[in-house]
Order: structure tokens, then C-alpha cells, then sequence
């Protein structure tokens, strides 16, 4: 017995201009983008408050992974900021609504812009950096930050600021995030096959050979973490107005940590994965809140199987099986 | 000094610890012209490219290109002046695919401000200078993941990426080398056709008879210093550099 892979054709068939050939063809193309973007808009119908709670949650945790992964895949850094950007986000949006009284319609916008310009600028510095080292630097920063909260006692110190505004009911939350989060993936998507994302590969692959093209490298990455930083301090604003609160636990480092696993899960490079992984991940690790501790083992242990034995992620996992057919045949 | 030069190198060292990898070298390039450097392996030719290109800080000496002090000005900003280089170990985006490569310069202030940004469709314009660099129009080739291309391809790919500059002086290092001897003839008349169409280049060799058929003048360097310049023929009658070739010649 040996398997047999036979091509679709799906992918030849449906380059460019080719597409619009037929009916099918657009079809192969809609149809997977069609599940996640009706399957998304559709889910909230159907899940009760908690659940529209947790979908909430892991609509923020996707915007991470995506950033994460758009970051790691595309650019070659190594980015895990995910708690400085939705702490920052966050405490300006809090911020700016308990001292003001700014609406959240003001303040949510004024944080994406405010935090994302706030965590590149201390982020620049460290862009010279590659691989391990970033990261590491992009880590401390969130635990930084904790620190001079709770010693300076600003910002509510260890309490943090409660009573903000919150959003009017659960459908505005929902359909406030949702909608942003399927056009940060298909933007991000587009972006990486522009003139922009194609130099930001180049940078990935080498980045001597694009200084040596003439292409400041630096501005590049600066130009690539602001990107990932917008999204990231947008989960950031929301989530502070979600709960109505501000404390020091948006700098914790599950928002680093989880986009992680996420983009282990639905596969690296990808940007639909990432979103994918988070969407499963995060109700998963609600549902195994009862195991206490224990839950981080199980966590671990889903990480590890993904990474052992779907090293691509389930993603490119489902894709292959999208545009090829396999079946076992006697030889 | 004048226009009579379009890059001047003066008493340019660097070491590293203690390896003096160039030292006190100067040289100058006429502009449409071709300079060969030749040299023993280790004797500092592919530093002196990454000093010259920005790559490298230098410990002493200044870089003049087109009448301005280049020494220490960032990479990108040398190429954008103009003065570009390949790479040895070839460097290609491996995951883009061929004419995508060749976006990446298209995008530099260089090409923007030249060109007046009435590039067009950018894709054209890279099949264009892939073509025209020998990449087969009507075939895969340049839209194969760069990854997947065999080295002659990597090799014109890197030139292409200069030429998309629209460079004044290329710096080649060892274009020729691990080809095979049909593919060097195919890339001899590219290299005379940019000559021809005014741009300076300075090649770095081990392939000596290619390189005498192309360059105008020879810089021989071992152990990091210039032992001779001039002419080829000249160049290799000169004790000195039969000497850092072949060894001394034992007194009788």
C-alpha cells in the first residue's frame, strides 16, 4: 500500500487573473474565506452571554496571534509585545476616559494610534536586535512597565481604575471586534503580497541583500512593528473598555504568550491560522478553568502534539487537503 | 579633483583583532570603466567590497564617490548613490519568486526619484531587466521561488538586482566563480553590454582569462595590500605578483 497524492490543480488554476474563469474556480477561492467570514459573523447568534463573553476574549487574543505571526513570518522579528501593546492600548484608553470622560468611541481610536506610536518608539531601539534577543527585550518591557506602575503608585497603582465607560450591550462589543478583526487578517493578507510586504520579506530572508538594494532596513521594521502595534493596541483599547477596568494585569503575559501557541497550532506564516488557533485555544483554555493550574499542563500538552506532529500547523494541514486528494492504492 | 574619477579610494585599512585584512589600500575607478582585483584567497578583496559599500566601518583612510565623502555612510545609502555590489554567497529572497526579487530594488528612493515614479507596472519592469539579463521571457524561470533556481540563475539574479538600480559603478564579486565554462561565456557580453552602456565595474576574480578580456586596468592584493595595478599584461610579468601566485623563485 502507498499513499497517493494527486494535485487539485486548485491553487494553478485559481493564480490571479485565471480566478474568474469560471464559477467553480471563484468558488474554490470564496469558499474557505466564506466559512471563516459568515461562520465568524453568524457564531455570536447562537452563544449565550458567557459564551459571547469568551468569543469576545479570543477575538482579542486572534489580533495578537495575527500580529505576532505577521511579525514573525513576514518580517523575521521576533515580537513579544503582545503585552505592551495591550497594555499600553489599554491604560491610554482608560486613561483618557477617567480623567476626561472621552467617550469610547474617542478613546478607543486615540489608543490604537496613541499606544501603537508608544510602544514602537520604545521598541525602536531594540530593532537592531534579531531573533532571540528581540524578543527577550520585547518581553521585559511589559514586566518594566508593572514594576514602575506599582512603585511610582501611578496610573491606580496595583488596583488599577474601575467604572470606565462600557459598551452599550454585547452585540455592539461583538460587532465591534469581529468586523475589525476579519479586516486586520485580509488586510495583513494583501499587505504581504504589495510592494511593502514583499520588502519585508526580503528582510526576512536577507536583510543584507535589501540594504544592498538601496532599502533602509530600519525604517522598514519600525514601519512593520507600528503595523502589528495598531492591531495589538486596539485589543488593547477595547479590552479596557470591555470590562470597564484598567489594572495591571493588561500587561500580563498570557498576551504574549498565548499568540504563541496560537501560531504554533494554526501554523506559521499563514495569518488565518494564527487567527484559527487563538479562536480555539482561548475557549479551550476557559472551558479548563475548572483544572485550576492543571489547565497549563493540558495546554502544554496540546503545544507540544502540534509541534511534534503537525509542525506546519493545521492550517497548511487543511489547505493540503483543500488542493490535493490522497488515497491509499495497492502497488 | 575633478570628474575624472568616479570612485577614489584613499589609504583605506581595516583589521580585525589582529588580522590586517586591507591595509593602506588606494585606487581609483574612471567612470565606463573596468577594474579587475585579483588576489590569493584571504588577501582582503571581499573586505575591501564591504568597506566600500558601507557593510564595514573603516579604521583609517576615505572613500570618494562622484566627488563625495562616502567613508561610513550606512549601505543603503551608498546604493542609493549609486554604487552597488553583488555577493559572493549568493544572497536571494529564497521565498519570493525571481521577478519579485527584483521589486525589492525597484523600490529604493533611487528608482523612485530617477525614474520620476512613472515605473509603471513594477512586475513588467522586473521580467524586463530579468530578460535582459538572460532569464528566458516565455518560460517558469522567473516566476520559479528563487529558492528553487539552480546557480547560474542565483548569479545573474544578483547582477539583476544591481542593474534595477540604474547603478553607476557595480561592484562583482566573483561572478564567475562555480560556473560552468558555457555559462561564463553566456555572461561575458552582458557584462560588455553594461560597459557599453556607461556603467563602471569593478570585478573581483579568480578567473583570470575572463577577467583579462573584460578589464582595463588590474589590481593584484595579497595579505591585505596592493602589490601592483595596471594594465593586465603588465600586471602579470610583475615579480611581486608572480611571486604572491607561484611562490618565490629559487636562486640558482
Amino acid at each position: 500500500m502507498r499513499k497517493k497524492r494527486l494535485d487539485r490543480g486548485v491553487r494553478a488554476r485559481t493564480e490571479g487573473i485565471y480566478a474568474l474563469t469560471s464559477w467553480s474556480e471563484m468558488g474554490y477561492l470564496i469558499f474557505p474565506r466564506g466559512v471563516l467570514i459568515v461562520g465568524l459573523l453568524v457564531l455570536p447568534i447562537f452563544l449565550d452571554l458567557y459564551g459571547q463573553r469568551v468569543l469576545c476574549a479570543a477575538c482579542i487574543y486572534a489580533l495578537l496571534a495575527l500580529g505576532f505571526d505577521f511579525l514573525a513570518g513576514y518580517v523575521g522579528v521576533v515580537c513579544l509585545g503582545g503585552s505592551l501593546f495591550i497594555g499600553s492600548g489599554g491604560y491610554i484608553a482608560g486613561l483618557l476616559n477617567s480623567h476626561f470622560g472621552w467617550p469610547a468611541l474617542v478613546t478607543i481610536p486615540l489608543a490604537t494610534v496613541g499606544g501603537a506610536l508608544f510602544s514602537t518608539l520604545i521598541l525602536i531601539p531594540c530593532l537592531r536586535l534579531r531573533g532571540i534577543y528581540f524578543a527577550i527585550i520585547s518581553f521585559m518591557f511589559p514586566l518594566f512597565a508593572v514594576y514602575i506602575i506599582i512603585a511610582l503608585n501611578i496610573f491606580g497603582g496595583t488596583e488599577g481604575i474601575s467604572a470606565l465607560d462600557t459598551l452599550p450591550n454585547s452585540w455592539v462589543e461583538l460587532y465591534l471586534i469581529i468586523p475589525i478583526l476579519l479586516i486586520a487578517l485580509f488586510a495583513l493578507r494583501r499587505l504581504v503580497n504589495e510592494d511593502m510586504g514583499l520588502i519585508l520579506r526580503g528582510i526576512k530572508d536577507n536583510d543584507q541583500a535589501v540594504k544592498a538594494s538601496g532599502i533602509d532596513i530600519t525604517l522598514y521594521r519600525t514601519k512593520a512593528v507600528f503595523t502589528a502595534a495598531l492591531i495589538g493596541c486596539f485589543g488593547g483599547a477595547y479590552l479596557s473598555h470591555l470590562y470597564g477596568w484598567l489594572g495591571i494585569s493588561l500587561f500580563a503575559m498570557d498576551f504574549s504568550i498565548l499568540p504563541i501557541a496560537a501560531t504554533a497550532m494554526g501554523g506559521m506564516g499563514t495569518l488565518a491560522g494564527p487567527v484559527l488557533g487563538a479562536l480555539i485555544l482561548t475557549p479551550l483554555s476557559e472551558a479548563l478553568r475548572g483544572f485550576g493550574q492543571l489547565r497549563v499542563v493540558l495546554y502544554c500538552l496540546i503545544l507540544i502534539g502540534f509541534l511534534v506532529y503537525k509542525p506546519e500547523g493545521f492550517l497548511s494541514y487543511l489547505q493540503r487537503k483543500y488542493e490535493q486528494s490522497e488515497h491509499w492504492e495497492e502497488v | 579633483m575633478g570628474e575624472a574619477f568616479l570612485l577614489k579610494v584613499e589609504k583605506l585599512s581595516k583589521a580585525f583583532g589582529g588580522v590586517h585584512a586591507v591595509v593602506n589600500v588606494s585606487f581609483q575607478l574612471a567612470p565606463g570603466k573596468v577594474l579587475g582585483i585579483i588576489g590569493p584567497n584571504g588577501s582582503g578583496k571581499t573586505t575591501l567590497v564591504n568597506v566600500i559599500t558601507g557593510f564595514i566601518h573603516p579604521q583609517s583612510g576615505r572613500i570618494y564617490f562622484k566627488d563625495k565623502d562616502i567613508t561610513g555612510l550606512q549601505p543603503h545609502k551608498i546604493a542609493n548613490l549609486g554604487l552597488t555590489r553583488t555577493f559572493q554567497v549568493m544572497r536571494p529572497y529564497h521565498s519570493l519568486s525571481a521577478f519579485k526579487n527584483i521589486i525589492v530594488p525597484l523600490n529604493s528612493p533611487r528608482v523612485k526619484k530617477t525614474r520620476a515614479g512613472r515605473l509603471g507596472d513594477k512586475d513588467a519592469v522586473a521580467i524586463d531587466i530579468l530578460e535582459d539579463i538572460g532569464f528566458e521571457r516565455d518560460t517558469r524561470v522567473p516566476f520559479k521561488t528563487a529558492g528553487s533556481l539552480p546557480l547560474g540563475y542565483l548569479k545573474r539574479l544578483e547582477l539583476a538586482r544591481c542593474i534595477a538600480l540604474k547603478p553607476e559603478v557595480i561592484i562583482c564579486d566573483e561572478v564567475f566563480s562555480g560556473l560552468s565554462m558555457s555559462e561564463i561565456t553566456s555572461l561575458i557580453p552582458l557584462l560588455e553590454r553594461l560597459q557599453m552602456d556607461g556603467i563602471a565595474l569593478i570585478m573581483i576574480e579568480h578567473r583570470l582569462r575572463e577577467l583579462f578580456r573584460l578589464a582595463n586596468r588590474v589590481m593584484v592584493m595579497n595579505f591585505g595590500q596592493k602589490i601592483a595595478e595596471g594594465p593586465p599584461g603588465v600586471v602579470m610579468s610583475d615579480p611581486a605578483v608572480k611571486e604572491a601566485y607561484m611562490g618565490k623563485e629559487k636562486s640558482p
